[in-house]
């Protein structure tokens, strides 16, 4: 009998990615993608075969290392939630062009309703784009499953595969029936350079074997099983269940409704277009952006009645629910209680003791004698910093944006333009800025706030602790003109003067407050007490 | 087919997790079917933090509770408990810490949220962490909540519940295993005594 065991969708999907033979996996962590390589790190079987599984600096170093695996013919997985597919996007799309070795499956976990994100994008339209297989799955069992087909699919067809996940089911907790693990794929290098070597006539002769494939892309999206089709009343309904949609659309159980469950892409035209000969109208249920849905209407015309989140039947923004697909359906989810009186808004915020908060309150009292200061913000939880009690920053857009963003507003003449950075954001995307900054002589002024983490996702080894001061030297920051303090009350004096300092002074300055994060020194702490 | 539909309420930090972690073990052990949705992220950090959690005997498909369908909102705070009354169902029962964890300027009068605690018509509240503190053992103040809310955990006999409690704990060893033991039969015996008024 096999094994149940209580997983995490994400869980499930690295250990799916364990027994198809995984040999690496490359990922910085984003929520709601970063317990599948946390798994991988605390998997006795990983260890056992020797996965490789360190975090990595940013997700285009994973991709390309993941490639680089998959060129010497191992099996490769990258993890990353859906904005980190923007930074690996150049390595993601071309790796469409080469193809792959060994199997490359890439994982982005989308964030619908933004619980812990800046956009809700639907990386689904990245696998269109590389014109490679995307997969969704419903369930952590599916995602279990769909792991092991995922990799044999990728080496059959010598293509990178999307697998997109959501919120929902990368961080909800399911039985899952875990069979046994296949052996590992043993070093095979690729050897056909004409492939791997992007120069124009190589890539022109990739790019139309790419395209050749479509049509087998198109034909394994009806012919392996995973898109499926069940027809009930004709002249009835018709609903596109997408992913995690086919849940809600089983807890509603609309009566007498034909469905065609879809887990894999490119959008099976066939089934789509017999489910609609059958039916007189259809609803599409995805999560995320109306991806489906303007491929449906495409397919079948301007007079086929397809519904969905573009006519309003289902919301255009935020995540599916229960009773939003319910409604879609004209059942309306209520109880007897409506929402209480005595509530309040409960945000969360920075934890009592944090570095980031003396950073916080140095930069304000110093900012307050500089009436046009601006102030860059960044990903992190020090963007907590732009709620109550600090309300600091003036911005916060993408990883590493706020040193660029400083030095662009410098140059357009604003003064004085600070930036805030975390230190797992500063590798992650901020030293190439800084860069640019050291080049150009910007009068801006950096803060690089290093707490020894990465905090905000939960504690992850952050690629340049101890090597900040190093980079920045390297980078070209004069050495008087870099500064490492200790973030507590008692140096508040010696921290304000060195920020006034530095604003006066009209070149690229660094400041690194440097404290351990409470979160991490905690768990430290109590692991040694209980290993007493 | 019977079913038990829990939300889960606290404030991040209080432990709400780790009851998940004991009800999903005793559910997985007695064979019942379990899905278990939670936040991760940013609200850790001191804001509220809610999860999901459905038991069946049969399948379950969403991963989260419709509006009106819980059967039992399990918070550690009174205010976060109020705060997914949407969810309760016509039967549905509260169980809370009458403790406020007050952590914000607006939070509400305590009296006022006491009183509209009460007057829904089935509540169980207890401060927890007074009763965890009476037993020595401030950090079971989750397990005392537990301990109140199994016997509106049907599919889970209060058996199956301490022996899920004493997997858990038991890699912290037997001291941890028998103090949490101990909140769970407090939190027991109070909610016995409730019920049978």
């Amino acid at each position: 009998m096999p094994e149940r065991r209580l997983l995490l969708g994400d869980e499930a999907i690295a250990l799916g990615a364990l027994h198809a033979g995984l040999s690496g996996v490359y990922a910085y962590p984003g929520t709601p993608s970063t317990e599948i390589t946390e798994f991988i790190q605390n998997s006795p079987l990983a260890r056992e075969r020797g996965v490789r599984s360190r975090w990595c600096t940013n997700e285009k170093t994973a991709m390309e290392a993941a490639l680089g695996m998959s060129y010497a013919g191992r099996r490769a997985l990258v993890c990353m939630k859906h904005v980190g597919m923007n930074v690996c996007a150049d390595a993601f799309i071309n790796a469409g062009i080469t193809g792959v070795n060994g199997g490359v499956v890439v994982l982005a976990a989308d964030d619908p309703s933004m619980h812990s994100s800046q956009n809700e994008q639907d990386s689904r339209f990245y696998g269109k784009f590389a014109l490679v297989p995307v997969l969704e799955p419903s369930s952590q069992q599916e995602a279990f499953d769909l792991m092991a087909y995922a990799f044999n699919l990728s080496e059959g067809l010598r293509l990178p595969v999307l697998m997109r996940t959501v919120t929902r089911l990368a961080h909800s907790r399911a039985a899952v029936e875990v069979g046994e693990p296949q052996p590992q794929r043993v070093l095979s290098p690729d050897s056909e350079r004409t492939r791997w070597v992007l120069l124009p006539g190589n890539a022109r002769r990739q790019y139309t074997a790419l395209i050749a494939k479509q049509p087998e892309l198109a034909e394994k999206s009806c012919s392996d099983g995973h898109n499926t089709l069940e027809l009930k009343e004709k002249g009835g309904l018709g609903i596109i269940a997408v992913g995690t949609g086919y849940n809600y659309v089983r807890e509603a159980g609309p009566q007498g409704a034909s469905l065609l469950k879809l887990t894999q892409y490119p959008v099976p035209a066939p089934l789509v277009q017999e489910l609609a000969a059958h039916c007189s109208r259809i609803l599409v249920v995805e999560d995320g952006q109306p991806f489906v849905e303007e491929q449906v209407r495409g397919l079948l015309g301007a007079g086929y009645p397809v519904g969905g989140r573009l006519d309003g039947q289902l919301p255009r923004t935020g995540e599916l629910n229960p009773d939003n697909v319910a409604a879609a359906f004209g059942i309306t989810n209520a109880g007897p209680f409506g929402p209480a009186a005595q509530i309040a808004g409960r945000p969360p915020q920075l934890c009592q003791g944090c570095g980031h908060r003396d950073v916080y309150t140095a930069l304000n009292k110093v900012a307050a004698e500089y009436p046009s200061a601006r102030i860059f913000g960044d990903i992190g939880c020090y963007t907590l910093g732009a709620l109550p009690p600090f309300r600091a920053i003036d911005s916060c857009v993408d990883m590493g944006a706020s040193i660029t963003m400083a030095k662009g507003a410098a140059d357009a003449g604003l003064y004085p333009a600070i930036a805030v950075i975390g230190d797992s954001t500063f590798t992650h995307s901020g030293m190439t800025g800084l860069l640019d900054a050291v080049n150009d002589r910007s009068p801006i002024t950096v803060i690089i706030s290093d707490n020894l983490t990465t905090a905000m996702t939960g504690g992850q080894d952050s690629a340049g602790t101890h090597k900040f001061e190093a980079i920045c030297l390297a980078l070209g920051v004069e050495r008087e003109h870099l500064h490492v303090v200790t973030p507590l009350p008692k140096n508040m004096e010696e921290i304000t003067r060195i920020l006034r300092e530095e604003i006066e002074y009209k070149g690229v300055s660094v400041i690194i407050p440097q404290r351990e994060c409470m979160q991490t020194l905690g768990r430290k702490l109590r692991a040694k007490k209980q290993a007493k | 087919m019977s079913k038990t539909d829990i939300k889960l309420a606290g404030v991040g930090g209080q432990g709400i997790l780790s009851i998940a972690t004991i009800i999903g073990e005793a559910a997985t052990a007695a064979g019942i079917q379990l899905k278990q949705a939670e936040v991760h992220g940013m609200s850790q950090r001191g804001g509220d933090v809610q999860s999901d959690l459905r038991l069946s005997d049969g399948p379950i498909h969403s991963d989260q509770i419709p509006l009106g369908g819980a059967d039992l909102i399990l918070s550690m705070e009174p205010m976060e408990a109020l705060r997914y009354l949407p969810w309760l169902s016509a039967d549905g029962v509260v169980v809370t810490s009458s403790r406020p964890l007050v952590n914000i300027p607006d939070y509400p009068a305590e009296a006022a949220l006491l009183t509209e605690l009460d007057a829904l018509p089935r509540v169980v509240r207890l401060d927890i962490e007074e009763i965890a503190r009476e037993l020595q053992s401030p950090r079971s103040a989750n397990m005392v909540l537990l301990g109140m809310a199994a016997p509106y955990l049907p599919l889970l006999s209060e058996e199956q519940l301490r022996a899920a409690v004493a997997r858990v704990f038991a890699r912290k060893g037997q001291e941890v295993v028998e103090a949490n033991l101990r909140a769970f039969e407090a939190g027991l015996s109070h909610s016995l005594k409730t019920v049978s008024k």
